[in-house]
């Protein structure tokens, strides 16, 4: 396992860079207007790290990892910089991107059945991905190929002639992660990998995942909602609302002491263990087609101040190392010393009714 | 034959006992080919549900946990008379000490048609998925007031107002607003509150909630289990919660049942069982949980592989294949060297594999399940005893061992007997129930039944 430098300083590790993304933008033309998943998003992807991408449903997490992968639908349009080890994925044709994808690029999505040929045998499947990608392919070599990621996820040789439905929930993720990983590809999107399984399977799957870049070298952006999971799996987390990123460091930071209220208020509303009280943010995230201005948060946040509602705050270097965007966070530390008294007085709002929050 | 369990023991019926299930079996025909059933042959049961007593308090929220396919949601079901139990009773105590008077029983198991639909006045059920409980072409007034409407409560004005009460009690208010609005025109969290007000429309006295919010984000769990709170407090409701997140239920619940393949593994106070789990299986669940905390890590020694097969339940108890503290007596079997077999493939090179399979011969013969199995026919029964000597020195503390009575010669290959199994029942320990053979303590005297 290698050790990952806490704090993100791109600069002086950009050999073994893999992912950069500056300001990616992917927008969707609706009826309404365009929806606005993602809007200015970046962040910096490691050799063998384990990106964490937290959020509630809706706030443009799916479509991020989608996005990078180029496996948008059309009606999305994507813009910014995205760079995969140094070649610019945005201005790439899209057969050398479809080449890349499986190759390179991989996938695990969230329903292992919905994705499994049930007409095909495990081998099939493998042969089927192997072939694609390298012509002329030998059935020994792609035989040994298979059978060794296989091993590596739990699932014996005995098994690889089977048919999907032969497998239970587990194995079939299992299954699916091996086809992600036979080609080896250097950067995987794993969209919530384990919200269809059980606590157990979760946690034998959560292992798989933390393994990856022991047994395979390979970065991965893991979608998820549940934020114990991020806390288990990830090396960073990037916490995502209303289609930006809010705040993002290294999980043992973000966890241990939040800058920005948003991440403070989920990791309080989650539901653990040692919850003894019910704490929930009130009001519901923004419609993405008209967001609200200035700090998208601001109407949610129990810290907002009058400056919340006019300017967009700016993401800085916290000084408990991750990077966050909060005009509260940059008062706390001292960052924002042009802030006149206006400006940091309490906003005053409207009650939110419980009928606009659930 | 799986082993069998003696026979059950009746619990007493406590007096503040709502709702008392007395040896409960929901078994499911499966229907298989049309060969079988031309022939009449037996295609097998799931067995859901397979022997449970337990006693829903008045007044308590009663949880069930446990993984999918644990029959958590069946019992459920099978509460309300949604599907038919095969065995056993459901007894409702109908207003008992509700309105001062002994009120009436009855055997929900026994009610059919219009019968089993009063009962719904009193017994309601929140559904797992918001977006699929509520009817796209219904408004939010016409699916919240239909049960008004299907037992001819209230209709007209009366039937509306009640409706508006029911909305503005869930925090739909004002309900004017929502009255009109279509289910996709509501959030995930207002759909559910709209399915709780549907269901508390009738004044109920017991809801039973499976996974009411398990499909929602987390910012808004916690709202639907305040919003629970309230109303039991509120309407003096009694809950019966079903789910797989054991941090919702401790937080939620005041008796915990972990079930396990259709059976109550664990049962007794939500604080002792949280606290001291007893059950192999409680406590690798609690293990497993991913905490928010970066400091706790999940153990990699977590129970291997999956929930079986409740058509074809392990042989003892349900759990012994996965559990890691599994002893001789909890019942090992064909089907447990199968996996273990399988394992240890996982390890070896495939020239390695392909020699050790064509020594072992047909793992068809492992699927069966029994007590004896004979491996390697046709091949030199010395060389598949070295191997299986040989796989067992590799890792001999596996729990499988303990089980294995005798690996023999014998003239047509290799014979491997396990020893007896039993079936353990609940048994009290400390102040909860325990299914398993370590609890109270280990037994190993306990009179084996044939099997």
């Amino acid at each position: 396992m290698t050790i990952e430098e806490t704090g993100p300083s791109p600069a002086n590790t950009s050999s073994d860079l893999v992912l950069s993304v500056r300001d990616l933008r992917v927008w969707y033309g609706t009826e309404r207007g365009a929806v606005r998943a993602v809007d200015g998003v970046s962040f910096d992807l490691r050799k063998g790290e384990i990106l964490g991408l937290v959020g509630e449903s809706g706030c443009g997490k799916s479509t991020l990892g989608r996005g990078l992968l180029g496996l948008l639908p059309t009606g999305a349009a994507i813009d910014g910089e995205l760079s995969f080890l140094g070649e610019d994925l945005l201005a790439m044709p899209k057969k050398e991107m479809f080449a890349k994808r499986g190759v390179e690029l991989g996938m695990i999505f969230q329903e292992p059945l919905t994705r499994l040929n049930p007409l095909m045998r495990i081998s099939e499947h493998f042969s089927e991905t192997l072939r694609q990608h390298e012509k002329g392919i030998s059935k020994e070599e792609i035989e040994r190929r298979s059978l060794e990621v296989l091993s590596v996820m739990g699932i014996p040789p005995t098994r690889f002639r089977s048919y999907p439905h032969e497998f239970s929930g587990g194995m079939r993720q299992r299954l699916m992660i091996a086809l992600a990983l036979v080609l080896r590809p250097a950067f995987v999107v794993a969209d919530e990998p384990t919200t269809a399984l059980d606590v157990l399977v979760e946690a034998q799957i959560i292992r798989i995942l933390h393994d990856l870049r022991r047994d395979f070298e390979t970065s991965l952006l893991l979608i998820t909602h549940n934020l114990g999971i991020i806390a288990e799996a990830c090396d960073r987390v990037a916490v995502m609302y209303a289609g930006e990123i809010v705040e993002i460091g290294d999980a043992r930071d973000v966890f241990r002491d939040p800058q920005h209220p948003y991440t403070r208020e989920l990791l309080r509303s989650t539901i653990s263990l040692s919850t003894t009280g019910l704490n929930f943010i009130p009001g519901a995230p923004p419609d993405l087609v008209d967001p609200p201005p200035a700090c998208r948060f601001h109407p949610r946040c129990p810290d907002a101040m009058n400056i919340c509602a006019t300017r967009h705050p700016v993401q800085r270097q916290m000084p408990s190392g991750s990077r966050a965007e909060c005009w509260a966070a940059d008062l706390r530390h001292g960052y924002a010393d042009d802030l006149t008294d206006e400006d940091t007085r309490p906003l005053a709002r409207e009650e939110i009714s419980i009928a606009d929050e659930a | 034959m799986p082993t069998k369990p003696e026979a059950p023991q009746t619990s007493p019926t406590s007096t503040d006992g709502l709702i008392d299930i007395e040896g409960l079996e929901v078994h499911f025909d499966l229907r298989g080919g049309t060969f079988k059933r031309l022939l009449g042959m037996d295609t097998g049961t799931v067995k859901a549900v397979d022997g449970v007593d337990i006693s829903l308090r008045r007044g308590e929220v009663l949880g069930l946990v446990g993984e999918s396919g644990s029959g958590k949601t069946t019992l459920g079901r099978a509460i309300l008379g949604l599907v038919p139990s095969t065995k056993g009773s459901i007894t409702y105590h109908e207003g008992r000490g509700r309105n001062g008077g002994d009120g009436v029983d009855r055997v929900v198991s026994e009610l059919r048609g219009g019968d089993l639909r009063r009962l719904r006045t009193d017994l309601q059920m929140v559904f797992q998925d918001p977006h699929a409980a509520l009817n796209p072409s219904m408004n939010i007034e016409t699916a919240v007031g239909h049960p008004l409407k299907i037992h001819g409560i209230a209709k007209g004005a009366e039937l509306k107002k009640l409706v508006a009460a029911a909305l503005e009690r869930v925090g739909l208010a004002p309900a004017e607003q929502f009255m009109s609005k279509f289910p996709p025109d509501l959030s995930g969290g207002q759909k559910q509150r709209a399915v709780i007000a549907r269901a508390i429309i009738l004044d109920p006295e017991v809801l039973v909630a499976d996974e009411p919010v398990s499909m929602l984000d987390m910012s808004v769990r916690a709202k639907i289990l305040q919003l629970m709170l309230d109303l039991k407090n509120d309407l003096g409701l009694t809950y019966v919660y079903i789910t797989h997140d054991l941090a919702s239920a401790k937080f939620f619940c005041d008796r915990v049942a972990i079930m396990y393949l259709g059976r109550i593994v664990e049962i007794g106070p939500t604080e002792e069982i949280f606290a001291d789990p007893k059950h192999p299986y409680t406590k690798a669940l609690l293990q497993a949980i991913p905490e928010p905390d970066p400091d706790k890590m999940v153990p990699r020694d977590l129970p291997r592989g999956e929930i079986p097969d409740a058509a074809q339940p392990p042989m003892g108890c349900s759990f012994h294949p996965r559990c890691p503290v599994a002893v001789a007596e909890c019942g090992w079997e064909t089907r447990d060297l199968r996996s273990l077999l399988e394992e240890h493939w996982l390890r070896q090179d495939p020239v390695v594999y392909e020699e050790e399979k064509e020594l072992v011969g047909d793992l068809d013969v492992l699927d069966e399940p029994g007590k004896t199995v004979t491996l390697g026919k046709g091949q030199s029964s010395s060389r598949v005893k070295d191997l299986l000597d040989r796989i067992r020195a590799e890792n001999a503390d596996d729990p499988l061992w303990k089980g294995v009575e005798s690996v023999e010669e014998a003239a047509d290959g290799v014979r491997v007997t396990f020893h007896q199994g039993y079936d353990p029942l609940l048994r009290p320990s400390g102040g909860v129930e325990v299914a398993c053979v370590l609890h109270p303590t280990a037994v190993t005297t306990e009179p084996s039944l044939p099997g």
